[in-house]
């Protein structure tokens, strides 16, 4: 029990730690506006891609679809903070996000999640176009011209904060009653089935958790770019949030983490190139696949109590 | 009253009757085994018990606590949870998954931990995983594994595996536990391990067993009862004894049959 | 009737296309189990080597199409050998995410050395259009149809017939058995991959032809739908990537004659989703079970 308590604190520790070297960095001016709309990308995208990991390293689900989503997500909040400019309108923008985007999974997971490996990816690619070209021609959303001047009601605090509480959410169900039963699913259906777990019940539970999560990935988008429009939730945007599942290693967190920094950055520094950015970005993601196929961790994962289990243990050897 | 009842189950494979008129009991806290020539059906009639695959006809029926429910076109995890137990001919761990994580998923249902309670981590979440660990690790002594807790699956030896396949199937509380072969791939020693193991989780859980088995002298060794299966009918049902002496099982397993 | 007819005829010619590329799909799934995500791409290099060859060596329309199928033939092996082959014992998740940074590096390659603009496909032939039954046709659209169908043709045969096919088909129901027999998995593979490869190029030219324009991004869309074809009749399968390709052509086209063309690609999705959950191996395809 206290030990569980100091595991936490520890982690609590690493949180705030994070936070105030970002606020001192930028009171100093080592992060200017530029370096910090990187790290806000960063943040989004650590966000969108542990929910990702969630439905294919922890359920085992090939979800190829995750735009579709974050849209849901973005156009959400985007609606409800344009006629509530307030910081209780984007808590509401958030909520209506999150209940869309679980709902829309869950009507579309029901059918679909009974496919599996490629046919599932097909179809959820299906299904985030769907919502997409529904986006496009919708008179609410304002169809292929999108929203604009969405309030701005988030900053890099804000995503900082849901980037932790995210985390926390996926790193706690994933290591608890539910989240196991989801791993024995991606591990093997058969035995999962002969030892009582329903695996279309878990399946779906994650598959909606991540949706959900994702959909605050997109509200934050749209509260901090303040423009959206249906291009920007693509196949193209899934295939990005992909990548960095894969490249940091399916079915670890940390990796996600490092994952999204590495691009993010790989990314800013590539701004000067130009066209010539998507070219070399390209050509470092076929040569990390070719030579690390497993991703950049694999599915090795940071944890505190490992840290000081090991001290412990060497403390005893010596 | 029998445990569980098997009545004319018939499966065909478009038109190969894989398993047919197959008529069959087990009775509360008896040893059974199921034996016959490769290719007899064994495991299909294991499937088709166990919900993997649907009968073409026939019923299985299993005493619960509700009376008695036919189990056949139930799911695979509903008839699981009627208390049907099983392990798999060519091992189905979750092997990049830890020792205690393969037993703590067996315990899924009987372990009533809330989703917000764990997003949040209350105390009663660490009080309830606390408790279960408490379990497998008391399930696990039983086989002598108690230290592996955090092996990955796919680490263990052999038959290391086998037993962990058990110890799985057993922390869903199981009435009846279906062992397909639990002895393959096992050297002599091993098997008799294995043969008192049996023993004694039948005794200790008091449960019903039913086991496919090549290995004659453990067969003859723990079996109360034997069905024997041939080209998908049963063909002879009795003590060991009577089997042994049965013209018919030793045609089958001497070429009499081919 | 007429317009019936006339959308038929468009969905055809526009489905031949599809039909192309989902072969290549199709053909590379069943062997290695890899969506080829930059096969979309590789039509688009047959697309612009008959710009190139048309414009600046004034070849006419059937050289400018066989030269095309060669060079993507030989892009598709090249890429195979040098980006997939590396990853044939890795996860397939892992494949996959390399061939869609070969498929980013076609495309902004070209982008970044050719410009995106979008150019116009040289005219290799003078478009004629005849009335059948009140429909208009031109002998482009004959010209995709029977191309593409005589195209198809061949592939049949050669996987039917010959040697090279016969070792494709074995490679695809089980490699390692194939490998045990002496067929050669390396070359089989680059096999599949030329012919797939050639069959883009060929479709490549000839949509510049039909819809006279052409830049370095327009082999994603068709690329994916080409895929949907594929699964839509059976992944795998080669009648069935062919079905899935007119399929998918003509439901574009009658959504288009609707009324809803900007919902023609959802329509094409919905299908997609209705097909895999009534038959999720596809029109033509068998379910196989997993054994336990």
């Amino acid at each position: 029990m206290k030990k569980n308590l100091k595991y936490n604190a520890i982690w609590l520790a690493i949180a705030i730690l994070g936070y105030v070297l970002i606020y001192a960095l930028e009171m100093v001016g080592v992060i200017d506006q530029f370096a910090e709309t990187t790290l806000v990308l960063i943040g989004i995208n650590i966000i969108l891609a542990t929910s990702l990991n969630l439905v294919i390293g922890f359920s085992g689900q090939f979800s190829l679809g995750h735009a579709g989503f974050m849209a849901l997500g973005a156009y959400s909040s985007a609606l409800v903070t344009s006629a509530i400019p307030s910081v209780g309108g984007f808590l509401l923008g958030l909520l209506v996000g999150m209940i869309v985007a679980g709902i829309v999974a869950l009507v579309v997971g029901i059918p679909t999640l009974r496919l599996n490996g490629d046919y599932l990816a097909i179809a959820t690619m299906g299904v985030a176009e769907i919502i997409r070209i529904i986006l496009n021609n919708l008179k609410i959303t304002n169809g292929p011209a999108g929203l604009y001047n969405i309030p701005m009601l988030a900053n890099w605090s804000t995503v900082y904060v849901l980037v932790v509480i995210t985390t926390l959410i996926i790193v706690n169900f994933v290591h608890s009653r539910n989240g196991r039963a989801v791993m024995s699913v991606r591990e093997d259906e058969i035995a999962a089935e002969s030892i009582g777990i329903n695996t279309t019940k878990y399946k779906i539970i994650a598959f909606v958790l991540g949706a959900a999560i994702a959909s605050i990935g997109g509200a934050l988008h749209a509260n901090y770019i303040q423009t959206i429009n249906p291009t920007d939730f693509g196949i193209m945007e899934s295939i990005n949030i992909l990548i960095i599942v894969v490249l940091g290693g399916i079915g670890s967190i940390t990796g996600t983490f490092v994952a999204a920094f590495l691009l993010g950055i790989l990314d800013m520094i590539l701004q000067n190139f130009g066209t010539l950015r998507m070219v070399l970005y390209s050509l470092a993601l076929i040569l990390i696949m070719v030579f690390k196929p497993s991703g950049l961790l694999g599915t090795w994962e940071f944890s505190v109590r490992r840290l000081f289990t090991h001290k412990k243990a060497k403390g005893d050897a010596e | 009253m029998p445990l569980l009842d098997v009545k004319d189950l018939t499966k065909n494979f478009g038109g190969l009757a894989a398993v047919s008129d197959v008529t069959m009991h087990l009775d509360n806290n008896e040893l059974v085994a199921l034996i016959g020539p490769n290719g007899a059906g064994k495991t299909t009639l294991f499937n088709l018990l166990t919900g993997v695959i649907i009968p073409s006809e026939g019923t299985v029926s299993l005493q619960t606590d509700k009376g008695l429910q036919v189990l056949n076109k139930q799911k695979p995890y509903k008839i699981a949870a009627e208390g049907m137990a099983r392990t798999f001919q060519n091992i189905r761990l979750f092997k990049d998954l830890t020792v205690e994580e393969n037993v703590l998923i067996a315990m899924t249902d009987k372990n009533k931990e809330g989703f917000l309670e764990s997003i949040f981590r209350l105390p009663s979440f660490y009080k309830k995983e606390a408790a279960l660990h408490q379990q497998v690790v008391e399930l696990l002594s039983i086989f002598k594994m108690e230290n592996q807790l955090t092996t990955l699956a796919r680490n263990l030896p052999y038959g290391a595996q086998r037993r962990l396949e058990i110890v799985r199937a057993l922390a869903t509380k199981p009435k009846i536990l279906f062992l397909d072969e639990p002895a393959a791939g096992m050297n002599p020693e091993e098997t008799a391990d294995l043969t008192r193991l049996i023993q004694q989780i039948q005794s200790e859980f008091h449960i019903t067993v039913l086991l496919i088995e090549h290995d004659m002298s453990l067969v003859m060794n723990l079996a109360e009862r034997i069905y024997v299966l041939e080209y998908g009918k049963l063909i002879a049902e009795g003590t060991p004894k009577e089997i042994q002496g049965n013209q018919r099982v030793i045609n089958a397993y001497l070429g009499g049959g081919d | 009737m007429h317009t019936v007819l006339q959308q038929l005829v468009n969905g055809l010619s526009l489905g031949s296309i599809y039909a192309l590329l989902a072969l290549g799909y199709t053909m590379v799934y069943g062997i290695i189990k890899l969506i080829n995500f930059a096969h979309g791409d590789i039509y688009m290099l047959g697309a612009f080597w008959g710009y190139y060859v048309i414009n600046q060596w004034h070849f006419s329309f059937w050289p400018a199409l066989l030269s095309a199928m060669v060079f993507c033939a030989l892009a598709g092996v090249i890429i195979e050998y040098l980006a997939y082959r590396p990853l044939r014992n890795s996860p397939r998740i892992a494949a996959l995410i390399t061939a869609i940074g070969v498929s980013f590096l076609l495309e902004n390659g070209m982008s970044y050395l050719f410009s995106s603009n979008v150019r116009n496909f040289p005219q290799a032939m003078h478009v004629k259009s005849y009335n059948f039954f009140g429909a208009k046709v031109s002998n482009i659209q004959i010209l995709i149809l029977v191309v593409s169908i005589v195209l198809m043709i061949l592939l049949q045969l050669i996987i039917r017939r010959t040697k090279m096919g016969k070792a494709m088909r074995a490679v695809s129901v089980d490699p390692d058995a194939a490998q045990l027999i002496g067929i050669n998995i390396d070359r089989t593979i680059s096999f599949t991959f030329a012919l797939g490869s050639a069959l883009a190029g060929a479709a490549g030219v000839m949509i510049g032809l039909y819809y006279n324009s052409i830049d370095p991004l327009m082999g994603m869309t068709p690329g994916i739908k080409a895929f949907v074809a594929a699964v839509l009749g059976g992944i795998g399968l080669i009648p069935g990537a062919a079905l899935g390709g007119f399929v998918i052509g003509i439901l574009e086209t009658a959504t288009q004659a609707l009324g809803f063309s900007a919902f023609k690609d959802a329509v094409v999705y919905v299908v997609l989703i209705i097909i895999l959950l009534v038959r999720p191996a596809g029109i033509l395809g068998k379910n196989i079970k997993e054994k336990v």
